[in-house]
C-alpha cells in the first residue's frame, strides 16, 4: 500500500476552531468570576487563573500535535493510568475521607482525573485496532474491561463519579465506533441491573459496594427534605440557592453563598452559585456556553480525519456532557451528589487541566481534519 | 507504525452520521431537562426558594422590655427589676424521649402529690437520660456550668412537667464571660440559649409578699385568652396577684432584633431594631412602714401563729396595710423552684406562707360582728339602743343555754354598755328576736355592710364567705342527702358516721334560731375575711358607703410622673339612720376606752382625745383549734383616718393578740413608730 504523498502542514500555521475556542475562553471568564462571587478571598480566583494559564498552554501545544501519535503509546498510557491510581493510593494524602489526590509542591494531582484523558485515547486507540472486529462480542467486553478496571480502583479511592465517567467513556466510544445497537441494549441492561443492586439489593442482603455515605448521597436527591444528614442539607440549600436567584439574581445579596449555607461554593456547588447570583439569565448563559463547546465537539468529530480522531471527540464530549449533566443535575436536585466537578467551571486544578489537554486534543483533531481537507480533499477511499 | 487502512476512514458514513446524530439527540434532551429544571425552580417558584433563603438568614430575637416597678404611695420601690445572665434551654431541640419522660414523669409526680399526706409513699425517682447523645450533650454544658450532666437531667424534668412550652431554665446568674463563651459556640451547644433577662428584685424581702404575685412565661391557653391578644409568645406576664391584676400597665412591649446569621447561626449584623417599651409604673395605696408594722406585730405579738391584718382608708378603700403571716421572700419564684421549696410555700405545717389570708382565709368573726347585728336590730326597731335590758349572764332558747364568755354576768346594759363589755346575751336575744322577722334581716345587713361577699378587690383569688341563712342549710341537707344516695350510706345515720364513709357535709338539720343566735355574736358557720369585716367597719365608719378596697392608687410612667390615676369605682351606698350610727359608734368608742372596755387596757396611755379609738375584740370559738383572736378599729382624722382589723389564728383573746397588734398598726400610722406591744387582759370573747 502506498502512502500518499503527505506533507505535514507546519503546525504553527494549523487551524483553531474559532467557536470551540470562545466556548472555552467564555466559561474560563465565567468559572473566575463565579468563583470570585462564591469566595471571600481571592485566593481561590487566583489559583484558578494560574491554573488555567498552565492548562490553556497545555491545550495550545497539544492542539498543535497531531494526535495520531498517541496511538501507538496505548499500551503505555493504559499502564500508566493504572500506575498513576496506584500511586495515588500508595502517596495519596487523606482529604475527607478519601484518597485522591497526590501531594505535589505546588499542588495537588488528582490522578483519576488525568486517567480520564488517558483512558479517552486508550479506548479509542484499542477500537481502532478492532476496528474490523467492531461487532463482535469480543471488542465490546474487551473495551468495557479496560474501563473498568480503572473505575474498580478508583471506586476504591472512593471517587464514584470518576468511575462512573469511565465507564461512561467506554460506552462512549463503543457507540460512536458503530458497535451494533443490540450489543449497547446489553451493556444498557447490564448496567441497570448493576445500579439495582448496588442501590436496592445489595444493602438488602447485607452487601455493601458503596459506603453508607455515598448510598445517602445517591439516594437523597428523591427526597431531599426528608433527609436529616448532610446530603440532604446540601440538596436543600443548593435547591434554595438557585431557586431564590429567580430571573436575574440576588448579586450582592446571595445569602446563601456569601452566608455559607451552600456548602462546597467554589468546587461542586458553583453552579448554584451562579444560579443564585445571576439567575435564570446568567445559568442559561453559561448552559449556552456548554452548549456551544459541545456542539462544536461534535462538529469536530465529523470532521475528524480518522476513526481514532473521531472516537477521541466523541468520548470527551461524552465526558464533559456527563459531567456537566451529573453536577448541574446535582445543583438542581435531579441528580444524586456524586462530588463529580463542573468541567471548567468549578474549582480545581486537575480537574481543569483534564479538561484543557481535552479541549487541546479536539482543536487538534479539528486541525488535522481541516489540514487533511485541505491538502487531499475529502475523495479518498479506503 | 500505524495500519494506515484501519486509520483511514470515508469522511463520513451514514452510520455514523446516526450516531452523531443520537447523540446530538441525547445532548439537546439533557440540556432540555436542565433548562426546564432552571425555569421551574427560578422562575415559578422562585418566590418560595427566596422566602426560605431568607428564612435561613434572618433571626428574630426578642429583646425584653423591663416590667413596670410596684411602689407605695410615697414611692418606695416594692418591685423593681435586675438584670441576670441566664443560661436556658429549647424544649424543641431536645429529644422527644426526654419531653416524653418529662410529661410522664410529671403525670406520676403529680398523681402523687394528689394522694394525702402520710400515704404518698416515696417519691416518684426521675429516670436516668433516655439518650447517649444527649447524655454528651448535657454533659459538654455541665463542664462549662460547673454542674453534672444528671443535675441539669433533673432539672429539665422537672420544669418540663410544669411549664412544658417554655424555655428550660437550667441556671440563673452566669457570668457574662460565659454568655461569650456559649455563644461563639453554638453547634456545640445546640439548643442552649444564654441570655440576658430581666428578673423581678425585691428590696424589700418579706413585705407584702402575697400581694405582689409572680410573673412567668405566657402559656399556649393564655394566648389564646382575649386579655393577651396583643401579646406574643415568650412574653412575660404577671401571673398572680397584682403583677396579673395591673399586668397591661406592668408588662411594657417587648423589642425585636432582626439579626443576619450565616450557616452556624453566628450574627453577621442587625437588620433592624425595635426598642423595647418598658413597662409603667404602678403605685399603690399601700403604705410600706404600716405594712411593714403590720407583718412585724403579727409575727411577734401572734407568737408565730399565722395570722393576717388589714388597713383601709375609710373615706376611699384605699388599701393601706394588707399583710398575711407567715410570709415569704417572693424572690424565691424568679429562680427555678425546687420542689423542696414549693412544698415549704404551700404546706399546712408551714403556715401555707404563699396564701394570702387578709382575703383568702374566712373564719367567724366573733363579737367584732356585733355592730351587724347592733345595727339590724336598730333599723328594724327590734330595740332601741337606749332599751335597758338586764344580762343575767345566760340565755335560753328553749332548751339550749347560751352563756357570756367566762360566765360574766353584766346585769343592766344598753346597746352602748353591751358593746363596752361585749355581752353576748344582749345579742343572743337580738339574735333569737331576729329570727322571727320576714326576710332574714340579721344575714341582710351582713351583706349590706360587706360580709360575705367578694368586696371587689383589685386582686385575684378573693374568697367569697359565707353568712349562714335558711337556704344554705337547705342546700347542704340536700347535698348530703344525694351524697349518702350516691354512696349508699343510710339517711338516718349518724353524721360521723357519714363522715367516715365519705359523706357527712351535714348533720341535714334545718335553719333554727339557734343558727340566728350563733350568728348574731359572729360565731357558729359564719366565715368573714379579714378585708370583708374592714369592709363592714368601714362601712359604718364612713357613713354607710361599701367600697371596693382597692391598692392600685396610680399609673405612672417609667421615671415615676403620674400619667393615669386608678378611680376606685363600684361604691355602693347603704341606708341607715345616723342616729343608729351614732349609736353603735358611742359603743365601739366605749369598748376601746370605756371604762370597762374590752380593750381598754390595749389602748392604755393611747391619745383618745387626739385620735379617739372606735374598737371591738373578738375571741371566735373554732373547735377543736384553739380559739381565734379578732380587733376591729376605727380611728377618725381630719387628714388620715384609718379601719385596722387583725386576726391571729389560735391567738386566743381578742384583747390578748389582735388589739395589740392593731394599736401597733395604729401607732405606726399616726405617730410613726409601732410602740411597745400592750397586751389587753379582758377575757370577753
Amino acid at each position: 500500500m502506498n502512502e500518499p504523498a503527505f506533507r505535514p502542514p507546519r503546525s504553527l500555521a494549523l487551524p483553531f476552531d474559532p467557536l470551540l475556542l470562545l466556548a472555552t475562553v467564555g466559561i474560563m471568564i465565567c468559572s473566575l468570576a463565579a468563583i470570585g462571587a462564591s469566595t471571600e478571598s481571592n485566593a481561590f480566583v487566583n489559583r484558578q487563573a494560574m491554573f488555567f494559564a498552565v492548562g490553556f498552554v497545555a491545550m495550545i501545544a497539544i492542539s498543535r500535535f497531531d494526535y495520531t501519535r498517541t496511538r501507538e503509546l496505548k499500551y503505555g498510557l493504559y499502564g500508566l493510568s493504572i500506575v498513576l491510581i496506584f500511586a495515588t493510593w500508595a502517596f495519596g494524602g487523606v482529604t475527607r475521607g478519601s484518597r485522591r489526590a497526590i501531594q505535589l509542591p505546588f499542588f495537588e494531582v488528582q490522578t483519576s482525573e488525568l486517567v480520564k484523558v488517558l483512558l479517552i485515547l486508550v479506548l479509542s486507540a484499542v477500537v481502532v485496532d478492532r476496528a474490523r472486529d467492531l461487532g463482535s462480542r469480543q471488542t465490546t467486553a474487551r473495551i468495557m474491561l479496560l474501563a473498568l478496571i480503572p473505575a474498580a480502583l478508583v471506586m476504591l479511592q472512593p471517587d464514584l463519579g470518576g468511575a462512573l465517567v469511565y465507564v461512561m467513556t467506554g460506552v462512549a466510544v463503543l457507540f460512536v465506533a458503530g458497535v451494533p445497537w443490540y450489543r449497547l441494549a446489553v451493556l444498557a441492561g447490564l448496567g441497570a441491573a448493576a445500579i439495582a443492586f448496588v442501590l436496592a439489593v445489595g444493602p438488602a442482603v447485607g452487601v455493601s459496594v458503596l459506603q453508607d455515605y455515598q448510598l445517602e448521597r445517591l439516594t437523597s436527591f428523591l427526597h431531599p427534605s426528608d433527609v436529616q444528614g448532610d446530603a440532604g442539607y446540601q440538596q436543600n440549600q443548593s435547591l434554595i440557592a438557585v431557586g431564590a436567584g429567580q430571573r436575574t439574581g440576588r448579586g450582592e445579596l446571595s445569602s446563601q453563598t456569601n452566608l455559607s449555607f451552600l456548602p462546597e461554593t467554589h468546587t461542586d456547588f458553583i453552579f448554584a452559585v451562579v444560579g443564585e447570583r445571576w439567575g435564570f439569565v446568567g445559568a442559561a448563559f453559561i448552559l449556552t456556553l456548554y452548549a456551544l463547546l459541545l456542539w462544536r465537539g461534535l462538529r469536530i468529530l465529523t470532521i475528524s480525519k480518522n476513526l481514532y480522531g473521531a472516537l477521541i471527540a466523541g468520548a470527551i464530549v461524552a465526558m464533559i456532557l456527563f459531567q456537566l449533566f451529573v453536577n448541574v443535575g446535582m445543583n438542581i436536585g435531579i441528580m444524586p451528589i456524586t462530588g463529580l466537578p463542573l468541567p471548567l467551571l468549578s474549582y480545581g486544578g486537575s480537574s481543569v487541566l483534564t479538561t484543557l489537554i481535552a479541549l487541546g486534543l479536539l482543536q487538534s483533531i479539528y486541525a488535522q481534519g481541516r489540514a487533511a481537507a485541505a491538502t487531499k480533499g475529502r475523495v479518498l477511499t479506503m | 507504525m500505524v495500519d494506515p487502512v484501519a486509520d483511514r476512514r470515508p469522511p463520513i458514513t451514514p452510520q455514523l452520521a446516526l450516531r452523531v446524530a443520537v447523540f446530538g439527540g441525547i445532548a439537546l434532551v439533557l440540556f432540555a431537562v436542565i433548562f426546564f429544571r432552571l425555569w421551574y425552580l427560578q422562575v415559578l417558584s422562585g418566590d418560595q426558594y427566596l422566602a426560605e433563603a431568607n428564612d435561613n438568614r434572618v433571626r428574630e430575637l426578642r429583646i425584653q422590655a423591663p416590667r413596670g416597678e410596684i411602689v407605695d404611695r410615697n414611692g418606695r420601690v416594692l418591685v423593681t427589676n435586675r438584670r441576670a445572665i441566664v443560661v436556658q434551654l429549647d424544649p424543641a431541640k431536645l429529644p422527644e424521649a426526654e419531653r416524653d419522660l418529662a410529661a410522664t414523669w410529671g403525670q406520676r409526680a403529680g398523681q402523687r402529690a394528689a394522694r394525702p399526706k402520710g400515704r404518698r409513699g416515696e417519691e416518684v425517682p426521675i429516670p436516668p437520660i433516655p439518650d447517649p447523645v444527649l447524655e454528651a450533650r448535657y454533659e459538654r454544658l455541665a463542664e462549662v456550668l460547673g454542674t453534672s450532666a444528671n443535675a441539669i437531667h433533673r432539672t429539665v424534668i422537672r420544669q418540663l412537667a410544669q411549664v412544658p412550652y417554655a424555655d428550660v431554665r437550667v441556671k440563673t446568674d452566669v457570668p457574662r464571660s460565659m454568655l461569650n463563651y456559649i455563644s461563639e459556640r453554638k453547634a456545640q451547644f445546640p439548643g442552649v440559649r444564654v441570655e440576658q433577662v430581666y428578673l423581678r428584685q425585691y428590696p424589700r424581702d418579706q413585705i407584702a409578699a402575697q400581694l405582689l404575685g409572680t410573673v412567668g412565661e405566657i402559656s399556649p391557653a393564655q394566648l389564646r385568652k382575649k386579655r393577651y391578644r396583643d401579646v406574643t409568645q415568650g412574653t412575660i406576664i404577671g401571673q398572680d396577684g397584682l403583677e396579673y391584676e395591673y399586668d397591661n400597665y406592668l408588662r411594657g412591649k417587648d423589642g425585636l432584633r432582626r439579626v443576619q446569621v450565616d450557616a452556624l447561626g453566628r450574627p453577621k449584623g442587625n437588620l433592624r431594631e425595635v426598642d423595647p417599651t418598658a413597662g409603667r409604673e404602678v403605685k399603690l395605696s399601700l403604705d410600706v412602714r404600716l405594712q411593714k408594722t403590720a407583718q412585724d406585730a403579727l409575727g411577734e405579738v401572734g407568737g408565730g401563729k399565722p395570722g393576717a391584718a388589714v388597713a383601709l382608708d375609710p373615706r376611699n378603700g384605699e388599701v393601706l396595710a394588707m399583710a398575711s403571716y407567715p410570709s415569704f421572700d417572693p424572690a424565691v419564684f424568679t429562680k427555678p423552684l425546687t420542689q423542696a421549696q414549693y412544698d415549704k410555700l404551700v404546706s399546712d405545717e408551714n403556715g401555707a406562707p404563699i396564701f394570702n389570708r387578709a382575703i383568702g382565709s374566712a373564719y367567724p368573726t366573733a363579737s367584732t360582728f356585733k355592730i351587724v347585728t347592733a345595727m339590724a336590730a336598730l333599723e328594724t326597731g327590734t330595740r332601741s339602743a337606749d332599751e335597758v335590758i338586764n344580762d343575767g349572764g345566760v340565755f335560753k332558747l328553749g332548751e339550749q343555754e347560751f352563756k357570756n364568755a367566762g360566765d360574766a354576768v353584766n346585769g343592766a346594759i344598753d346597746l352602748r354598755k353591751a358593746m363596752e363589755v361585749s355581752s353576748d346575751v344582749y345579742f343572743y336575744q337580738l339574735g333569737a328576736k331576729l329570727n322571727n322577722l320576714r326576710g332574714q334581716v340579721l344575714q341582710t345587713w351582713a351583706r349590706k355592710l360587706g360580709i360575705g361577699r367578694r368586696t371587689g378587690i383589685d386582686l385575684p383569688g378573693e374568697f367569697r364567705g359565707l353568712v349562714p341563712d335558711k337556704e344554705w342549710r337547705r342546700d347542704l341537707a340536700q347535698e348530703e342527702r344525694s351524697c349518702r344516695r350516691k354512696k349508699k350510706i343510710s339517711q338516718t345515720a349518724n353524721v360521723y358516721v357519714a363522715a367516715a364513709a365519705g359523706c357527712g357535709i351535714s348533720d341535714m338539720r334545718p335553719w333554727s334560731a339557734g343558727d340566728n343566735v350563733n350568728l348574731s355574736v359572729g360565731q357558729g358557720d359564719l366565715q368573714a375575711t379579714p378585708l370583708q369585716l374592714a369592709t363592714a367597719y368601714t362601712t359604718l365608719a364612713n357613713g354607710g358607703r361599701r367600697l371596693k378596697p382597692h391598692l392600685g392608687l396610680e399609673i405612672n410612667d417609667s421615671q415615676g410622673r403620674a400619667i393615669q390615676r386608678i378611680e376606685s369605682e363600684g361604691t355602693t351606698k347603704v341606708d341607715f339612720d345616723p342616729a343608729n350610727r351614732q349609736a353603735i359608734m358611742d359603743g365601739l368608742k366605749l369598748a376601746a376606752s370605756g371604762p370597762s372596755g374590752t380593750s381598754t387596757d390595749v389602748f392604755k396611755g393611747w391619745p383618745h382625745d387626739r385620735y379617739p379609738v372606735y374598737g371591738k375584740t373578738g375571741t371566735a370559738e373554732r373547735q377543736p383549734k384553739a380559739d381565734q383572736s379578732w380587733y376591729a378599729a376605727y380611728v377618725p382624722d381630719e387628714r388620715k383616718p384609718i379601719v385596722v382589723v387583725a386576726t391571729v389564728e389560735e391567738g386566743g383573746f381578742g384583747a390578748d393578740t389582735a388589739a395589740p397588734i392593731a394599736r401597733q398598726m395604729l401607732s405606726q400610722w399616726f405617730f410613726g413608730e409601732a410602740g411597745e406591744v400592750v397586751r389587753g387582759e379582758s377575757r370577753s370573747r
